[in-house]
């Protein structure tokens, strides 16, 4: 009954020896090259590191693909002949009213030629509505999103922080961690630009006071140019785009020969021609760099620039010149990033949270094996070694899987401590019951870990129960926590169940005592 | 060898008679709760309510007066300012911005200027935290049904490995450390964060721990017993199982006073949380969960012998 089978004791060294291979290089200072584990990867919340949540605000892109559809539209419909007024995109929906309510099933067809994956509805009134559908809207949002995960991860890359970590979450989000970044504001200005660049001309012949006034002349818009104030300087400028910023391949800051910082650009094969083509055209016009709805610089065109590469100067630092290149070679973003969560923690907060985490747990690791000794004695001994290769055994998985230990982790880990015992204290007091009750010592251990164990299995169920409904919802922190307590009820349950009992055994055969003293 | 018993070897408590006491006594407590809920509410951290949370160390040792008044005009709304752990260490809460997700945003670095300019480069920003008003509804909603499903997860595990009165016992039990958990959070005015709601889950792991060992040792005397009175079978069990869960609960509690104390602020509201909810929940499963069996009804007789002959010899 108490014979222990060769499998049991096999398995239980290979555990200690994995357990004290895989925890050691936490315990030792420097990394030990012939160890072939690595200290546990710590949370951003231990080694310092920032965590943005990102909403990409793809309903953008919804609008500026619907503002292209009732283009072509225009277009169709001014080549059939069919009049229409208050054309227009709102709340995700084109819309336009038709002069001439008898028109609308020949409007209808034209438009459903525009665009395929329209869903249109006609009123009474000849009022046109048009939607995406279902399938184009998600397929527009999914791209959209994959998009911005791309491009954020190229401004991040160019920024050099080490192993940053960009993730989809769910049907908008992305996440971004970014471990040893304890001010994230460059990345945060970085990432709140979309960068779409492009090149206009400017509109000469448009009077600014009256543009300002609110009347700006068709095919123009009013924006504002850069000169280091709030507002900045009221032009006109042509609504068409004379290249764009999808043509870019490259974007440097330099220095220029009035030791100015500027940004030099470098223009595919296409881009080149149509600059080259605009430059020719429009020598002495001025023409306008435009850069999210802002203009950077309105210079005049000197002479024709035909070899596919410019220059940019404004009103620039050398950091702002840096920046501007780098959002130029990382290319623009589908649509603008709202940044819905922060949390930065810095290395000297991270430092004393180890620091503090790792005493506590020392110290309950102390306390609880002085009184596991105090009440179960010899038994509370063998308890307390496996307590002792329960936690190895928890670090070493830990480091082995590549988990994450965060601050509620190192709580999981002293909480474990605690509870951990559970398992032993169930085992020993069913034994002191069974001697109690008469039975010899070697019937007494038996019965107490055979009948001990439905309890145990049952109450470690429930914990990781709680551990499973802890990750589903959790995020970084709570993740690493939940992770940590069921890791720790399966080393738990192993220790308890294996190696405290093979101990307890080994004792039983030498020392053959004649009475139980539990 | 000389050995601490908390629980002497003979310990025969009649703690079923004292049910109705115990019952009063919760039901009273969960009221309670409940009138603090709903007269003084919780004290939502930014996770849940949304806002701004900066951790400063400033070397200077400002006093809380001058780290206030950097905050001066700013126009943030509410700042609360309080001293945390080291008396360098300032913790700022800023009450969420009207707007949406991008004024928090702002804030962040309109606070940020504010403090440079009152203390210069000195300012060492240990921790910066905020959270839109997006995320603080999914982080509360998500909490919410985190908990509901952690207690109907229970409720199923117990149906399946024991009957139906002691899913309900059970249950009864967990609810009724929740409850009284938010109602000490609320009492308090401690801050109710994502931590708090991990430690609601564990609660309910370790409420329900206690709770399956004490029916555990039930169901395998009703076997034995199958004459004996229901209210001395249930008596029998807690007592015999009553060591154990004093030893669990103190070695649990050893460690959470070692993180209370020890384990630095960040961690000291969740192991109060989590030492109030244990100890109540060892109280609920001893005085509640046992004694409701008795209520609900629970089936005698119709199981198969078992180890009856062991039953005969020991009793």
């Amino acid at each position: 009954m108490t014979h222990v089978p060769r499998w049991q004791i096999v398995i239980a060294v290979i555990a200690v020896v994995f357990a004290v291979v895989y925890s050691a290089p936490n315990f030792l200072s420097s990394t030990e090259s012939w160890l072939p584990g690595e200290p546990v990867r710590l949370g951003l919340d231990l080694q310092g590191g920032s965590h943005l949540l990102l909403r990409v605000d793809s309903d953008v892109v919804l609008a500026e693909r619907l503002e292209s559809v009732l283009d072509e539209i225009r277009t169709r419909f001014r080549a059939a002949g069919i009049g229409y007024t208050g054309i227009g995109v709102e709340q995700l929906a084109g819309g336009l009213t038709l002069t001439d309510p008898t028109q609308a099933d020949q409007a209808l067809e034209l438009a459903e030629e525009a665009d395929e994956t329209l869903d249109i509805e006609v009123d009474g009134g000849g009022r046109l509505t048009f939607r995406l559908d279902a399938d184009a809207e998600k397929e527009l949002r999914i791209s959209a999103l994959s998009q911005s995960q791309e491009v954020i991860r190229r401004r991040i890359d160019e920024t050099g922080t080490n192993e940053p970590t960009i993730q989809r979450q769910g049907d908008d989000r992305i996440l971004v961690q970014l471990p040893g970044v304890d001010d994230p504001e460059r990345i945060k200005r970085l990432l709140g630009q979309t960068a779409k660049m492009n090149f206009r001309m400017v509109d000469e012949t448009a009077s600014i006071p009256e543009a300002v006034a609110g009347r700006v002349p068709p095919g123009s818009e009013l924006l504002y140019e850069d000169d280091g104030s709030e507002q900045g300087i009221p032009i006109v400028v042509r609504r068409r785009v004379g290249v764009s910023g999808d043509n870019l391949v490259g974007a440097a800051p330099v220095i220029d020969q009035n030791n100015q910082p500027v940004v030099t650009l470098r223009f595919d094969a296409a881009g080149a021609r149509r600059f080259g083509d605009l430059t020719t055209e429009n020598v002495g016009r001025r023409f306008a760099i435009v850069l999210d709805g802002r203009v950077i610089s309105a210079p005049v065109i000197r002479e024709p620039i035909p070899g596919g590469s410019g220059q940019i100067s404004g009103n620039f630092t050398f950091e702002t010149a840096s920046d501007l290149a780098l959002l130029l070679r990382a290319g623009a973003l589908p649509a603008p990033l709202v940044i819905l969560e922060e949390r930065t923690v810095g290395p000297s907060l991270g430092r004393d949270s180890i620091a503090a985490g790792t005493l506590a747990g020392q110290v309950a690791l102390l306390l609880v094996i002085i009184y596991m000794v105090a009440v179960y004695g010899l038994f509370g001994v063998a308890a307390d070694i496996a307590l002792a290769v329960n936690i190895a055994l928890l670090l070493g998985i830990l480091s082995a899987l590549g988990a994450t230990l965060t601050l509620p982790g190192i709580a999981g880990i002293a909480l474990t401590i605690g509870m951990a015992v559970d398992a032993n204290v169930l085992i020993f007091e069913r034994i002191r019951e069974e001697t109690r009750r008469g039975r010899s010592p070697v019937s007494a251990i038996d019965t107490g870990y055979r009948q001990a164990l439905r309890a145990i299995i049952d109450a470690n169920v429930t914990t990781l129960i709680a551990a499973l409904v802890l990750f589903q919802m959790g995020s970084g922190p709570i993740r690493g926590f939940a992770v940590t307590l069921a890791v720790g009820v399966f080393t738990t349950m192993f220790c308890s169940l294996i190696i405290s009992r093979l101990l307890v055994l080994g004792w039983l055969s030498r020392a053959r005592p004649k009475v139980l003293n539990v | 060898m000389m050995r601490l018993r908390l629980i002497p070897d003979d310990t025969t408590l009649q703690i079923i008679r004292w049910r109705r006491h115990a019952m009063i006594g919760s039901v009273a407590a969960i009221v309670a709760s409940a009138v603090f809920f709903a007269a003084i509410g919780l004290n939502f951290g930014i996770d849940f309510r949304g806002g701004i949370l900066i951790e400063v160390r400033i070397p200077e040792v400002p006093q809380v007066t001058e780290v206030r008044g950097a905050f001066d005009g700013a126009g943030l709304g509410e700042v609360a300012i309080q001293e945390f752990g080291e008396e360098t260490d300032f913790l700022v809460r800023i009450e969420r911005q009207p707007g949406g997700d991008e004024a928090q945003q702002v804030a962040v670095e309109t606070a940020r200027a504010h403090l440079a300019a009152a203390f210069g480069d000195a300012v060492e920003y240990r921790r910066v935290e905020f959270v839109g008003p997006t995320v603080s509804q999914d982080l509360l909603r998500g909490g919410a049904i985190a908990v509901l499903l952690a207690v109907v997860a229970m409720l199923l595990y117990i149906m399946f490995r024991f009957e139906m009165a002691f899913a309900w016992g059970a249950v009864a039990a967990l609810v009724h450390d929740v409850l009284l958990t938010i109602g000490v959070f609320s009492l308090t005015g401690l801050e109710f964060n994502v931590a708090t709601v991990a430690a609601l889950l564990l609660i309910v792991g370790y409420s329900m721990n206690d709770t399956v060992v004490v029916y555990d040792r039930i169901r395998e005397n009703l076997r034995k017993y199958k004459k004996t009175d229901l209210e001395l079978v249930l008596n029998r069990s807690i007592n015999e199982t009553l060591s154990r869960t004093v030893n669990t609960t103190v070695t649990t509690i050893m460690a959470l006073g070692a993180l209370i104390v020890l384990g630095g602020p960040v961690v000291q509201d969740f192991s109060f949380a989590m030492i109030w909810g244990i100890t109540v929940g060892t109280y609920s499963s001893i005085f509640l969960a046992a004694p409701l069996l008795l209520t609900f009804g629970v089936r005698r007789g119709t199981e198969a012998a078992g180890p009856k002959a062991e039953g005969e010899r020991a009793a």
